[in-house]
This record gives structure tokens, sequence and C-alpha cells, in this order.
């Protein structure tokens, strides 16, 4: 399947789908209703509101008091939660999707937490902003200080982000400990998907943010 | 459908022991009675009966009996949610909760309140009259659980003819009734908000209420729970000072200070006295004082001594997801940063059984300096998420609720 297909999403109208990030919409599209699905660092639950709008029971788990607040008073299954800490709680295949959405980079051992959510959910997706990124690197190399873009506007003083990878990066940990990537993009600053038969040293110039499709290596999916 | 009876109580002041009696055999409020062939199954193996439930309801059920929900009151709370209490003349403890508009909305929701067991306003409880003597029960009455409560409540709901709670809502020890609720009844409860509350009596908590039931029994008036069979004297003094040492624990020391700091009592100076110079000491013993006018001290033993044994865990080999495996309930879970009777770990530790279970669970903290309880004043934050929780529930359920 190609991104054209998955995007624009059915049943959201282009008018719509201008209101979701370009990574939630191409997530939304990978999931098949009638799924249950936990969003780990849900945020404001806009990525969870998308779901339950096409028939996907969602759970989540949000970090910051006023996300979850904001979340449950929009009548969604969330609660209060660090990914670090709190997925040991969840039961073994719990979910048939687990997804971490650009919230990788702020957890304190991304390997566990990225073998938890594999452990929670048959399949995971996974976005992270790329640091491998054209912008990211000439930040650093001319500029000569940490790269802030848009999306990352922090400082390197007061961001919660501490894990930064690249697309490259990420697909050794994969590797590493086993992962199967299923499917996998590169977005671009607008959140669109980047041509498909690019090579990965182009993704990891390119894309702005990387989004992955996992599953446990040998499983039969 | 039934009518609310509330009656604008007869004249305020000083309320007799006569008045306040009368209401937990004859209470101003719709009842339940079973009798010899419906006893209640107590767990500590008595059969109570004959036994009678006295409640409120508020709004309309609707034809096919789905938008009920109960609202189990907390440890010194009752029946009359959201109508002028019969005893006091006060407005309903939580009429800004329950009402047309309110997120517990009488226009949408058909809302049940009873009286607990063990209670003094109506239900059966150590205040109330044994047939078998035609005296007060006093100590004579068996110990009840929170189990026992809700037990009772299932018989009422059986009564009314509703088979499924659209929601079990309470705080604090009303919060212990409905995880009871889900623990037992897991296909009756579609969905549950439990706020403030705890799957447990932690051992802090313990010790509180054995301090009030110390005091309360310190008092020569109590003469061994037999106050009753005397014309005079009830055990005020020592229910007083029962009430005052919870009291502090329901505040925080944020709220005391923001309310009262130590600022003095209508003077000036301190007067050298054990008087109350201070407007906390006023406060408390006001606190103390009115509490006493519309509980009976035996009551107040036995229903913290039902908070005291409640363990839900302990009833499923200590494992607490065992409670809930494959329950369908929608729960939401509410705590308050500055509760530290019922603290926000308390909450957690259910909130990770229930995940646990795979149970669809909110849970969301409210942060406020006003203690445990907040869960019974306006915070508009925990308004606005309960409100959104029923909402969405309602949808599920095929409620037209305005979602």
């Amino acid at each position: 399947m190609s991104l054209q297909q998955t995007l624009p999403l059915n049943g959201v109208t282009a008018e719509r789908s201008a209101h979701y990030r370009g990574d939630h919409l191409l997530i939304a599209g990978l999931i098949e209703a009638g799924s249950r699905v936990l969003d780990v660092g849900c945020g404001d639950g806009d990525l969870l509101q998308l779901l339950e709008g096409r028939g996907i029971d969602g759970r989540g788990i949000e970090l910051s008091r006023e996300g979850v607040n904001r979340c449950v008073a929009k009548g969604l299954a969330v609660v209060q939660g660090d990914a670090d800490t709190d997925l040991v709680n969840y039961p073994d295949d719990a979910f048939d999707y687990v997804i971490l959405s650009q919230t990788l980079q702020a957890t304190r051992q991304p390997k566990t937490v990225l073998e938890n959510l594999l452990r929670i959910g048959r399949s995971a997706i996974v976005t992270f902003p790329n640091f491998g990124f054209w912008r990211m690197r000439l930040q650093l190399l001319i500029g000569g200080h940490m790269p802030r873009t848009e999306n990352l506007p922090a400082t390197w003083y007061d961001t919660p982000n501490i894990h930064f990878c690249t697309i490259k990066d990420f697909v050794q940990l994969c590797d590493e400990i086993g992962v199967k990537m299923e499917r996998s993009w590169a977005l671009d600053v607008y959140g669109r998907p980047l041509r498909l038969n690019l090579p990965w040293w182009f993704w990891n110039m390119f894309g702005e943010q990387g989004v992955f499709l996992l599953s446990r290596a040998g499983s039969a999916k | 459908m039934v009518s609310v009876r509330s009656k604008p109580s007869s004249a305020k002041g000083p309320i007799s022991a006569d008045e306040r009696s009368l209401e937990a055999d004859h209470p101003h409020s719709l009842l339940a009675q079973f009798g010899a062939d419906q006893p209640l199954k107590l767990d500590c193996g008595i059969d109570l009966s004959p036994f009678q439930i006295a409640y409120q309801t508020y709004g309309e059920l609707n034809a096919d009996r789905t938008n009920a929900i109960i609202v189990c009151h907390a440890l010194t709370g009752d029946q009359h949610v959201a109508n002028v209490h019969p005893v006091t003349g006060k407005p309903g403890w939580w009429e800004t909760m329950v009402g047309p508009g309110r997120p517990l909305d009488t226009n949408h929701y058909f809302i049940i309140c009873s009286n607990v067991i063990g209670g003094c306003l109506g239900s059966t409880g150590p205040a109330s009259i044994n047939p078998a003597t035609g005296k007060v029960w006093g100590l004579e009455f068996p110990v009840i659980t929170i189990p026992d409560m809700v037990r009772a409540q299932a018989m009422l709901l059986d009564r009314l003819g509703i088979d499924t709670l659209f929601c079990v809502v309470g705080g604090s020890m009303g919060g212990m009734q409905a995880l009871q609720w889900t623990a037992a009844y897991p296909n009756r409860v579609f969905s549950a908000l439990a706020i403030a509350c705890s799957t447990r009596h932690s051992a802090q908590n313990i010790a509180f209420h054995e301090l009030g039931r110390q005091a309360v029994m310190a008092d020569p008036d109590w003469r061994g729970g037999q106050y009753a069979d005397s014309d005079g004297a009830q055990p005020h003094r020592g229910l007083a000072v029962a009430r005052m040492a919870a009291h502090i624990t329901y505040l925080s020391d944020a709220a005391l200070h923001r309310k009262f700091g130590r600022r003095m009592q209508d003077r000036e100076l301190p007067t050298f006295s054990f008087d109350a110079d201070f407007q906390v000491e006023s406060y408390l013993r006001y606190q103390g004082s009115s509490f006493v006018e519309r509980f009976d001290a035996n009551s107040y033993l036995y229903l913290t001594r039902a908070m005291d044994y409640f363990d839900i865990a302990g009833d499923h080999d200590g494992v607490l997801a065992e409670a809930f495996r494959g329950i369908k309930t929608r729960f939401c879970v509410v705590s308050f940063t500055s509760d530290w009777l019922f603290p926000t770990s308390e909450s957690r530790a259910l909130v990770h059984a229930l995940n646990a279970s795979s149970a669809r669970v909110s849970f969301a903290e409210i942060e406020t300096d006003r203690g445990h309880d907040a869960f019974l004043l306006e915070v508009p934050e925990f308004f606005d998420i309960s409100r959104a929780f029923l909402q969405s529930a309602g949808k599920a359920r095929g409620l037209n609720n305005g979602s």
C-alpha cells in the first residue's frame, strides 16, 4: 500500500484532516476498526479522538496532568502515567496496537519502553523526530548550537526530550532488540510522507520525522 | 415515577434527640422494607431481618430502565443528596453535582441515593428499633461492612426493578461502595465514578478512626453504647471530638492556613485561657457541635468500622487485579493533589490494577489545596471531567444525554 492510498483518510474530510497532525492521519489509516489501541503519551487526546471516531477502542497514558485532564474532559479513557514506569502494569497482548507518537525521545529508557510496547501490543507504531534531518545537521554544523525547529522549539536546557535519535539510529535499535519493521515512512516538515522508493540515507537526511510499524520478530504476522 | 418528598424542616434551632431518633425509624424519605423472607446476609454471618432502606430519587427512570445512577454517600453523608435536609434544614450535600444541568443531570439520569445500612437516617442501623426487643439496637446491632452496604443497595435495586446501573458514583466511603459494586456485581454496573477513595483502608486511616471511636467511648454519656435507654444525655462531647479530629483529616495544611491562618476569633489578644482564641479552634468546635445534632454516636462507630475492614484485594488472595478480571465496566477514577486521607497513590494503585485487568479506565488527578473534602466542593475541573465521563459512557450506553 502506498502512502497516497493511506492519505487522505477515509471518513475524514480534507477540511477536517487539516486539524490533525500528519503522523496521526497516517497512524489512523493503519489501524482497522474494532482494534484495541493504547496511545502512550497521548497529549491532548487528538489521535485518540480521531481513532474513536473511526470505531477504534482507544486508551491513553499521558504524563502531564493538564493533558490527562483535558483528555478525560473529552470523555477519553486516559490515565495519568509514565511510559518509563507504568507500562509494566499492563498484561501481555492487551492491545492490538500500542502507539508511541513523538514520545520516544522523552523517555528515560527508550529501549525498555520499546520492548514493553511490543509485549503489551501485538504491533507497535512509533513516530519520532529525526535528528538526522538536514536542518538539524546544518544548525549544529554551521550554527554551532543545538538544533531547534518549529516542531521542537525548546532550548537544550528546558527540553523534555532527552534521547534524540536519527532514523538510522532507530533502525539499529530495532535490529538490536530483534524487532521486526513491518513498514516505515519518513515525513517531511508538513507531515507528508516522502516517496517510498528512496534509499535510507535520503530518508535520514530529508525526513523530518520517522514513522515505524513494528511487530515482534518471529511473529507470524 | 416516584416523586421526591422533601420536607422543609420545622423550626430550626437545637434538634432534639427525639427528632433525630424518629428519623432513624420513620425517615422523611422513600422506604423499602424487607421482611423475614428477604434477610440481608451480612459478612459477619448474621442474617439481618427484617430491615429497611431509606432512599431518595431524583429525575425519572427511562422506559428501558437504562439511565439509573446510584450515588453512594460518604461516612457522615446520607440519602439527602439534592434536597433540603429534614433534620438540619440545610441544602443537600451534593447539590452542586446533582440536579438539572449539573454533571449528574437529573434531566437525563434517574438518581438514587440510599442511606447505608448501619446509618442513622432511616436505613436499619444501631439507632433503629430492634423489633425483637422493642428497644434501640445499640451495640446489639451486628457489625456491618462495605460489601453489606452494597448488598443492601442491590436488593433495593431489585425492588425498584432495575437490573443494570448506568453508573455508580461515590466519593470517600461512597467511592469504596462504588468499587465494591464493580467487584461484586460487575455485570450490573455499566460505569463507575470513584472519587477520592481507595480499594482498602490504610493503617493511618484506621488509626484516625480508632481515635474517633475511643473519643466516643470515653464519653461517660456513651454508657457502653446504651445511651438511648436513658432519657437524657447523649455522648455528644465524645462524638464532637471524634468529628473534630476527623474534620482535620478532610482538609489540608494549606486550606486551613488559607482559611484561618493564626487569626484570632473576635478578639485582638490571647486570653491566656483555653477558650477558642483562634478562629480555627472556633471553626472546629462548631463542626463538632453541629455534627452531633444530626448523627448517632453508635452509627459513627459502626460506619468507621466498616471502612476499616474494607480491602477488596484481601477478598481476592491479595491480588487486586483479580477483583476486576475481565470487567466490562467503564471506570473513571479521580483524586485530589492535597488529599492526604485518600492520596493519589491509592487511586494510582487502583488504576494499575484496572490496567492489568484491561479495564477501560480514565484517571485524573485534580490540583487543589482543599484536601479530601474537595470532592464535595465546587471544583470546576472535577465537574467537567465527571460530566464528560458520564456523557461519553451515556453515548456508549445509547442514552440521549446531551453528549
